[in-house]
């Protein structure tokens, strides 16, 4: 116990600014408060892998570490989409998981949001559109907001979580 | 006999539905290994589909090729009884090309939800877009009941409650126990081995780092590996050591990752958060010299997309010799941690016997005293020059799998520094000559989940004819089936993060 304590004591604080360029608060309670007015609590997320290769798991997996700390902001990755604000989805979507994925979509109490993740979750990708790919999220569900790449940084993901909360709260 | 061209020995024969069957029966009989079995449409060229069996035995690779001719029966002989994850293979081989193994189980695998009687990788198969196959809804799939008193079953899945890949589970138990699980698998199935068809040979590798994200430089290697046997050619010896670096970062990354999941899949909050930020500055250091966090197009036909500066060298060195501190002290707090132990050791455990009988792979195989490693058993360059020690347990449980990733982790930094320190000068990128289409090749990686294979044919016009990457999740995941019965559904979790198997890279 003494040995953890210890590797925790000298680990320190890792956590990272939001991305954010409002001088007159601290980023993460500018964030706190947008998340706030628009919802009335926390955001909740339900991530979907509708057909990734996997790879921008890998950095979703990445926003919960120290340095991105997405529960320090108040956000939470939730176990069920009648739990979930947003659907983070990747793709391209498989037509062997278009009806989960559309199951998971009518699960989720409106308002919700989508964002698509990733080149393939954007567009279909290096994958594009076949007799097993339907390709970009967008041509399943009416999708809020895109992050390109492959994959992208959690940075990236982040900050495009972070615009659409905010567009939507005016 | 034809020699398959590259850098491990791989022998090649033709043979007749009865010679093809012997053969496997007499190289299981002396210890070989399933590596891939696969189908191709061979009709063009040869009036004839092909059944194509990849087996390893010791240092020698054999690929056994069946023809079946177009106007027959396009029945084959079942190789499940010889080895069982041959089972799965085989579904998928009818699914996508209509052949079909005389074998009892002939329920359909990674076709969900397009019509019977098309088959995709077929050269004459219809449309190319989802509207011009047409929308079949995926009925009911009849999975294997278990009767009894008090048997109920649940159904998890495909959408699973954390992030991470879509499958099926369908559990049989009683209170808490399971009698039985079976997996149903195929959601992600995106058609990667038509797609591949529509690349030119030498731009294959982007699709091939794509087959699993995670394991992007292993396959990208081994498809590369492939595409050069048939070239001729091989990259310059700086190249080499620096696809070697490239994969033993990924192996490095993997396991930081799986090391951190598995505590907290145990309860212990601390383990990710402290594995989280010693993956995370490996990541920052891959950002710094490769130019993004996960190098997925790093390894190219003829070598690799970036050099190393001598700064870059130093750089890699001095995280290597912090993570090394750092992963001391935690496999410290591991090891004697009582509640993480208690949670770890016999928990989903594949005795050596089992895992020998159903073909177990890579580092899990490695957990059940399966002591193969194709950096040690037929090592291509650089491996060949360099010092790897196999890491090998006998418990098969999550704690044997859980130390293995300990000391493949040391291996990796072990090696990185092996690979630095030697590293070669010169070019990192070699001519790439115009490739043969008079015979196909074949590339083998030891990824960080175990053996990655790619068979490769390119056409007379530089086009890919047939590519098929073969995972060990195919040899993997019907053992993680048996590895979960008599224990309790709430540790089903934890041993599946054990193993860690694709759905992307099985499904294709």
């Amino acid at each position: 116990m003494l040995k953890t304590l210890r590797v925790i004591a000298r680990s320190g604080l890792r956590t990272e600014p939001l991305p954010s360029a409002d001088a007159a608060r601290l980023p993460e309670q500018r964030l706190h408060a947008d998340l706030r007015q628009l919802l009335g609590r926390a955001l909740c997320i339900r991530q979907v892998d509708a057909g990734s290769c996997n790879g921008c798991e890998l950095e979703i997996h990445a926003l919960g570490n120290a340095y991105y700390n997405l529960e320090g902001a108040g956000i939470h990755f939730v176990a069920s989409p009648r739990h979930a604000d947003l659907l983070l989805v990747t793709g391209p979507v498989t037509r062997n998981m278009r009806e989960a994925l559309l199951r998971t979509y009518q699960a989720t109490p409106p308002p919700r949001l989508v964002v698509a993740v990733g080149d393939c979750g954007c567009n279909g990708g290096i994958f594009g559109e076949s007799y097993a790919s339907c390709g970009a999220v967008a041509n399943v569900l009416p999708v809020d907001a895109s992050v390109p790449g492959c994959p992208p940084s959690p940075a990236a993901i982040l900050q495009v979580i972070v615009d659409l909360v905010r567009a939507r709260h005016g | 006999m034809a020699p398959v061209p590259g850098f491990t020995a791989v022998r090649r024969q033709r043979l007749s539905a009865d010679a093809w069957l012997d053969q496997i029966v007499q190289a299981r009989a002396a210890g070989a290994r399933l590596g891939a079995l696969w189908a191709s449409d061979a009709r063009v060229t040869e009036g004839a589909y092909r059944v194509c069996v990849v087996l390893q035995q010791g240092r020698a690779l054999d690929w056994l090729e069946l023809a079946l001719p177009a106007e027959g029966a396009l029945d084959y002989p079942d190789l499940s009884g010889l080895f069982p994850a041959a089972g799965r293979m085989q579904r998928a081989a009818h699914d996508l090309l209509g052949v079909r193994a005389a074998a009892a189980d002939q329920r359909p695998w990674l076709r969900h939800a397009w019509p019977t009687g098309l088959f995709p990788l077929r050269a004459d198969a219809p449309g190319d877009t989802a509207r011009e196959v047409g929308e079949v809804p995926s009925g009911p799939y009849p999975f294997v009941a278990v009767a009894g008193d008090g048997v109920h079953e649940i159904p998890v899945g495909p959408v699973h409650a954390g992030i991470i890949e879509p499958g099926h589970f369908r559990f049989s138990v009683v209170g808490e126990k399971v009698l039985r699980l079976e997996a149903r698998l195929g959601y992600v199935h995106k058609g990667i081995e038509k797609r591949f068809e529509s690349f030119p040979a030498a731009d294959g590798q982007r699709l091939a780092a794509r087959v699993s994200g995670d394991s992007a430089v292993g396959f990208s290697w081994a498809y590369c590996m492939a595409l050069e046997a048939l070239c001729g050619t091989q990259p310059p010896p700086r190249a080499l050591y620096l696809r070697a670096l490239a994969l033993e970062r990924e192996r490095l990354a993997n396991h930081l990752g799986d090391l951190g999941a598995l505590g907290n899949d145990a309860g212990f909050a601390f383990g990710l958060s402290q594995f989280g930020h010693l993956k995370e500055c490996l990541l920052r250091t891959n950002a710094d010299i490769y130019g993004c966090r996960y190098p997925m197009d790093e390894v190219v036909p003829g070598g690799v997309a970036h050099d190393l500066s001598p700064a870059a060298v130093a750089r890699v060195l001095a995280d290597l010799d912090a993570l090394t501190a750092q992963l001391a002290q935690l496999e410290a707090i591991y090891t004697d941690h009582p509640g993480l132990q208690d949670r770890f050791v016999g928990a989903g455990r594949v005795s050596p016997e089992l895992a020998a009988r159903l073909g177990l792979a890579g580092l899990a195989g490695r957990a059940s005293g399966q002591a193969f490693d194709l950096r040690c058993d037929c090592p291509a360059p650089p491996y060949d020059r360099l010092d790897v020690r196999k890491v090998v347990r006998d418990e098969g449980d999550v704690a044997a799998r859980v130390m293995v990733r300990f000391e493949e982790t040391r291996v990796a930094i072990e090696l990185c520094r092996q690979l630095l320190r030697d590293l070669p000068s010169g070019d990192i990128r070699g001519p790439l000559p115009a490739p043969r289409s008079d015979r196909p090749g074949l590339g083998v990686v030891e990824g960080w989940r175990g053996p990655l294979l790619v068979a490769l044919e390119v056409g007379g016009d530089g086009r890919i004819a047939r590519c098929r990457p073969q995972d060990p999740s195919w040899h993997n995941w019907p053992v993680l089936e048996h590895a979960i019965i008599d224990n309790i559904v709430p540790d089903f979790p934890l041993i599946n993060k054990s193993f860690n198997l694709a759905y992307s890279g099985h499904d294709l």
